[in-house]
């Protein structure tokens, strides 16, 4: 099971890739998404986001500063401002 | 009938100006296909954020909502965020921009509302101060960096929402043009604050999806979030719009420069033939009647 992960900035499409797991700095603590999860957005706070390819893999980080994550039918998508890295 | 030498002289000139306006036209193109690029590039971001707009407004109406969606209340100061090129050799692009922002600003005087400018982008500045003097509320410099980007966009946005805050102005209107094709660029006018509600068909699709969903902190606080992100990428929607525009204005502007250049040098050609013709004639006759007068 794979979850669509995207990661948008206003000037690009950073990401748009199958991945085991995103673990999101949500403005109200960290939340990780796995497939399947149920409908869901928030707010998020400047930080890492952790992207784990696969299961038990180590995760690549992503620097993000300000944006919101929703998490739909479709899977994850993160509009951040700003990414590095 | 021009001397010989002064037609060469125009020749030349003309054909350095064909150079020049050949050069910029080429430039344009390059440049266009990376402004549209841009502009495609920018498109999956405002899609998502103005689908989550359109469903989060549809459930945080009436009085709760935050100041930057429902307005606060008056509708009498009106504030016209006007953006142009820095640049000139775009044709009537410009102008046209100008001309939009005048006639909503002549509308809104007629109604007895109180206009303002907020000009982004250096060709606007003189043809709206030489009618409207004491209207222009700031000017906004883009000349300085090579290609607008977000960071622009984020700095006439905190700037128009601090603004707002403030209560310096009711409602702000963006002009901005909209790129369709080299051959068109529509200058445009779009309410920028008060964040108008989503299309109809935004919303319900949105709606539609029918889940519920989880709203962390809540919706009321997510959306106040997302207000001033919605407003920055309307900006810099607009200043991407105006990049495409202009270099697709440019392109075509040098493309008839060019070609009107062609056509003048032609004509010169002829003149210039058809002179030394008749100087070589004059001439012979010269030598002719002179051998004949021995």
């Amino acid at each position: 099971m794979a979850l669509h992960f995207e990661l948008v900035t206003p000037a690009k499409l950073v990401r748009s890739e199958e991945v085991h797991m995103v673990v999101v700095p949500g403005a109200e603590g960290e939340f990780g998404v796995l497939d399947g999860h149920a409908p869901f957005m928030s707010t998020i706070r400047d930080g890492q986001i952790q992207v784990y390819k696969s299961e038990g893999g180590s995760p690549e980080t992503i620097e993000v500063r300000g944006g919101f994550a929703e998490v739909g039918e479709k899977g994850l998508t993160v509009l951040a401002e700003h990414v590095e890295g | 009938m021009a001397s010989l030498k002064e037609l060469k002289g125009r020749i030349n000139s003309v054909k350095s100006t064909q150079k020049i306006t050949k050069a910029k036209q080429m430039v344009a193109a390059a440049k266009l296909r990376r402004a549209q690029a841009a502009a495609e590039a920018a498109r999956p971001y405002a899609e998502r954020l103005s689908g989550v707009m359109g469903s989060l407004a549809s459930k945080v109406a009436g009085d709760s909502a935050p100041m930057l969606l429902r307005g606060n209340g008056a509708n009498q100061r009106h504030l016209l965020v006007v953006v142009n090129t820095d640049k000139g050799l775009c044709g009537g692009l410009n102008a046209n921009i100008v001309k939009a922002a005048k006639a909503k600003a002549k509308a809104l005087i007629a109604e007895g509302k109180e206009v303002s400018f907020y000009l982004v982008g250096k060709k606007g500045r003189a043809p709206i101060k030489r009618d409207y003097p004491n209207r222009i509320a700031k000017h906004f410099d883009t000349s300085e960096v090579r290609q607008p980007g977000f960071e622009e966009a984020e700095e006439i946005a905190d700037d128009l929402i601090a603004q707002f805050e403030e209560g310096e102005f009711d409602v702000a209107h963006l002009v901005y043009p909209i790129f369709k094709s080299a051959l068109a660029q529509d200058p445009t006018v779009d309410q920028l604050i008060p964040v108008p509600p989503p299309e109809g068909d935004d919303a319900m699709a949105a709606a539609g999806e029918g889940a519920v969903v989880d709203y962390e902190p809540g919706e009321e606080e997510i959306l106040e979030d997302l207000l001033p992100r919605y407003v920055k990428t309307q900006i810099f929607g607009a200043l991407l719009e105006r990049e495409a525009s202009e270099q697709g204005a440019s392109m075509t502007a040098m493309d008839n420069a060019t070609r009107n250049a062609g056509d003048l040098i032609q004509k010169l050609t002829i003149q210039y033939n058809r002179s030394r013709q008749a100087a070589i004639t004059t001439e012979l006759i010269e030598i002719i009647a002179g051998a004949e007068a021995l």
